[in-house]
């Protein structure tokens, strides 16, 4: 009885048609893919993506040099330096983050006092020359500037798990 | 067995910390057994070397005695240690009322870590983490001071103060001014000034350290760098010869900060703020950072290879022309010892002997002694009887005033024959006189301290007295020298200066025979005795320093050694290397004074940059290594010199690293001699005005000089004529009006300080000064009129 079954199975093309049977429900079905770069899958509000300086609503940059993110950084992607400005105010001269030894953990983020370094949902960036990996403190307030209403909005949904 | 042998010892008592029963001595308190014991107990106001305040309260331990406990937690600090006492460190109670205190600590602070500079390094942060609560139950307002201005070198921010008064008790107790104080009650209690003038007191930096909180920090250091950034290397001082030990702390190659290495035979745990404050000099904006020529009257930047060949041909057309005898080395005191061999081996394969560290020396006339104190420095704070003579000791070597201050404060007599009076921070008898004087006062204080012990005085000293006999004051000063266990004579650096400086010496030596003390010299460079031993003067009959000025050499090399500030006559010092057809100067900074006279600038490290070797003036060797990466194409300085011996084709040359220079040096100890007595003639015979000089503490070598937070202290006030209200009354001069001085052909405008601490006959100009520059020798005649 199995042998005659069997049989006929193979010459029917039976898995064949139990193959197809897969692929023809996935062609009716609702379509799943996105369409790059024209849609965009969704992002978590605490999505880690490129980082950013922010400032305080007076236009002040929040960060006051305290090198927290810096001893905390574990891939040691971050370089401070640091003196007083003219009105005597702890301030950084220098923040840089090598994007290309940053692992994107957010420990920089979360060791913050002041809420300055954040990681940002962007994470379409890409480096034309050598040395352009070396995201520098204009371009980080720069970055803050331009999507400081989506950063403040992501830190308000987070707050109460914080 | 031992145990018991040690009860029968009267001076210890058996305690019990935590369970372990410790010997300690009778008297101690209960936190110095702790802390031998290593037994860790919290405090905030303690520190070894100050006086107990008990102020802090953070140091409670629980005690017992005799089987009754004490009603309340006792301060560690305060409480003596009795037989039979047991303490419990860490029992809950304890830990209860360390908490408290905590607590009531943290209350007014701002907890502002993130911007403090001290954040990492706080011992308020560290003990908040043991001890403090993770909440603050305190809602109410924190109360706040403003800041006030503390000088150049001391940045505040007093509302962190959680008065320990640790500063206040430093300042008034090691800096031996009470520059600081706490003023008002309770929790309007402030560490101030007062007067708001700023802290002016040479150790000042050391309340930096004591600190235990963010109050008082460093001005040049201020937000520069976190404690956890700095790697920190063993260094030594390089500005006086006393060697103090240092850690020099450095990020990426930059020294950050330097600060105290304890080590209690020589600094104990202090640094003067000259040797804290001069590393930021290395990064002045005169630095030399590539090699310079000048061909055909233009400056060049050119690569090392470039300025070296053209620095040894230009060397070799004048020995060619006309020998050795045409060069002329002069090498800074503050050179290392593996820099002066590598000098002194260059410049006798050359064929020449006229090399000398010795700069700022009047008088040559004794030959070859090392200069050396002859005693370890920490006996200087068990002296009983002590006479200075020729030394601002407080700008020359503070830490050894900071001793000789110990040894008054412990009842010990001390006195000074100066040719002015200087500002003391300690009981001290002073004697003035004018320097064309200053060997008949000695003469005369010879005849007191013979007169005192008994002796006989020898024919040729009672000659030097000129026919007078000791006054009132000099048998008083005799009677604080003669009769003590452990006296001492020290002869300093005004005396050096001096141009019968050898008589002075001789005398001096005279005088401590007599009152049985010890003769000690007190040269003030960090390898003025390292000079000796490497060899870095004329051995084979060449010029010494002074001679190869006022006879000028058809070349020089100048090793980190700016004439017209580091030598005894500046004008003729400015003059010798002006007309000098070469001159290759090795240097760390660059000036228009040094591209009027040099042809090869050549960069080399400074302190910090460079290993080597110092010598202190007791004659210990103590080596260092290279910590920054040296500014721009600077190099350490033997590597420099190594290669010239290369280029020169000397043999012997062939060094891979500095501590093979080193092996080759004789490391037999210098022995300590007193200087023989020799007749001689005097050779500062002026009947007229004398000028006198010496270097300021904030100027005495060209990095302390270019460390702008040194520049801008009270210490470095530009040049003046400082005159007493007699000799300024017969000159018609004002204090503040100008006056033109002369020294030989040397001419100089300079305004008038009227200070009744210069004597008659005597015209204070300090030295390696702005406005002193060209000024002709450091004690010499002066004549002064109104401008």
């Amino acid at each position: 009885m199995q042998a005659i079954r069997n049989f006929f199975k193979t010459f029917l093309l039976w898995e064949l048609l139990r193959g197809m049977m897969v692929t023809g429900r996935y062609l009716v079905r609702k379509k799943f893919t996105i369409e790059y770069p024209e849609e965009k899958a969704p992002q978590s509000h605490r999505f880690r993506g490129l980082h950013a300086l922010r400032r305080y609503p007076n236009g002040e940059e929040r960060c006051i040099a305290c090198k927290l993110c810096e001893a905390v950084c574990p891939a040691l992607a971050i370089t401070i330096d640091s003196a007083p400005r003219e009105d005597g105010t702890r301030r950084t001269t220098r923040y840089e983050i090598d994007l290309f030894k940053c692992i994107y953990c957010g420990f920089c983020e979360e060791s913050c006092p002041v809420d300055s370094i954040v990681e940002t949902r962007v994470h379409e960036y890409f480096m034309e020359q050598r040395g352009d990996n070396i995201f520098t403190k204009p371009q980080l307030l720069a970055m803050g500037d331009k999507y400081e209403q989506q950063i403040a909005a992501d830190r308000a949904a987070d707050a109460p798990y914080r | 067995m031992n145990a018991k042998v040690d009860e029968q010892n009267p001076d210890l008592v058996t305690i019990t910390v935590d369970g372990v029963e410790m010997q300690v001595p009778k008297g101690s308190m209960i936190i110095e057994a702790t802390d031998a014991a290593d037994i860790d107990v919290p405090r905030f106001c303690y520190h070894k070397k100050l006086s107990i305040a008990a102020s802090c309260r953070m140091c409670l331990v629980e005690t017992e005695i005799g089987g009754r406990p004490a009603p309340k937690p006792m301060p560690a600090c305060a409480t003596p240690v009795a037989d039979g006492m047991k303490v419990f460190t860490n029992s809950p109670k304890a830990l209860a009322a360390q908490r408290g205190v905590m607590e009531f600590l943290l209350i007014n602070h701002p907890l502002d870590c993130p911007v403090c500079d001290q954040g990492g390094e706080c011992e308020l942060q560290d003990l908040a983490m043991g001890y403090g609560r993770s909440v603050s139950r305190f809602t109410e307002g924190k109360r706040i001071f403003d800041d006030e201005n503390l000088g150049p070198l001391i940045d505040s921010e007093m509302t962190r103060c959680i008065h320990c008064t640790r500063c206040v008790r430093f300042l008034q107790e090691v800096g031996g001014q009470k520059e600081l104080a706490g003023i008002g009650r309770g929790e309007h209690t402030m560490i101030t000034t007062y007067v708001r003038e700023g802290i002016k007191s040479e150790l000042s930096g050391n309340v930096i350290d004591l600190c235990p909180v963010g109050a008082l920090v460093s001005k040049p250091f201020h937000y520069r760098a976190r404690a956890w950034e700095l790697l920190s290397h063993a260094a030594i001082a390089p500005h006086d010869s006393v060697g103090s030990n240092l850690w020099l702390h450095h990020r990426r190659g930059e020294v950050m900060r330097s600060v105290p290495r304890e080590n209690e035979s020589i600094n104990e745990v202090w640094i003067s703020d000259r040797d804290r404050f001069s590393y930021t000099a290395m990064y002045s904006e005169e630095r030399l950072q590539r090699p310079l020529i000048k061909r055909d009257g233009q400056w060049a930047e050119v690569d090392w290879e470039e300025a070296l060949t053209f620095a040894v041909s230009g060397l070799r057309r004048v020995l060619e022309a006309d020998g050795g005898e045409a060069l002329g080395t002069l090498v800074s005191p503050t050179a290392t010892l593996e820099e002066m061999h590598l000098l002194v081996k260059l410049v006798r394969g050359l064929g020449s002997d006229n090399i000398d560290h010795r700069l700022r020396r009047g008088d040559f006339r004794d030959g070859e002694r090392a200069p050396m104190l002859g005693l370890p420095i920490a006996a200087l704070e068990n002296l009983d009887k002590a006479l200075v003579i020729g030394s601002d000791l407080r700008s020359e070597l503070p830490m050894l005033n900071h001793r000789l201050r110990k040894a008054s404060l412990k009842g010990g007599q001390v006195s000074f024959l100066n040719p002015r009076e200087f500002e003391l921070n300690f009981d001290a008898m002073q004697l003035a006189a004018a320097p064309q004087r200053l060997v008949r006062e000695l003469a005369l204080v010879a005849q007191a301290v013979a007169d005192a012990s008994g002796k006989a005085l020898p024919d040729a000293v009672n000659a030097l007295a000129g026919g007078e006999s000791a006054s009132e004051e000099h048998h008083v000063l005799a009677s604080r020298l003669v009769g003590g266990e452990r006296a001492a004579v020290l002869v300093g650096a005004l005396a050096e200066a001096h141009p019968d400086g050898s008589v002075l010496r001789a005398l001096a030596a005279v005088i401590a025979e007599l009152a049985g003390a010890t003769y000690g010299d007190l040269p003030s460079a960090a390898n003025s005795v390292g000079g000796w031993i490497a060899g870095t003067l004329p051995r084979q009959g060449g010029l010494n320093a002074r001679a190869m000025l006022e006879q000028p050499r058809k070349a020089y090399v100048l090793f980190n050694v700016e004439p017209e500030d580091d030598c005894w006559n500046s004008a003729a010092a400015t003059a010798a290397v002006e007309s000098a057809d070469f001159v290759v100067a090795l240097t760390p900074f660059v000036s228009d004074r040094a591209k009027a006279y040099a042809d090869v600038l050549l960069p080399i490290g400074t302190f910090g940059e460079t290993s080597g070797t110092y010598v202190n003036l007791e004659g210990r060797w103590q080596s260092f290594g290279g910590i920054a990466a040296p500014v721009g194409e600077a190099r350490p300085a033997w590597r420099v010199l190594r290669v010239l011996g290369n280029l020169f084709a000397l043999e012997g040359f062939d060094y891979e690293e500095s501590g093979e220079v080193l092996a080759e040096l004789p490391k037999a100890a210098l022995e300590s001699e007193r200087p023989a007595w020799q007749d001689v003639a005097l050779e500062l015979q002026d009947e007229g005005l004398v000028r006198v000089a010496g270097a300021p503490i904030y100027a005495v070598d060209a990095l302390v000089r270019r460390s702008q937070p040194l520049q801008d202290m009270p210490q470095s006030a530009p040049a003046a004529v400082h005159v007493g209200s007699a000799v300024a009354e017969a000159l018609g001069l004002a204090e503040g009006e100008q006056a033109r001085v002369r020294q030989g052909r040397a001419e100089v405008v300079l305004p008038v300080v009227v200070d009744d601490a210069v004597p008659a006959g005597t015209v204070w100009i300090p030295a390696a000064l702005a406005g002193a520059r060209g000024l002709g020798a450091m004690v010499g005649g002066i004549t002064v009129e109104r401008a």
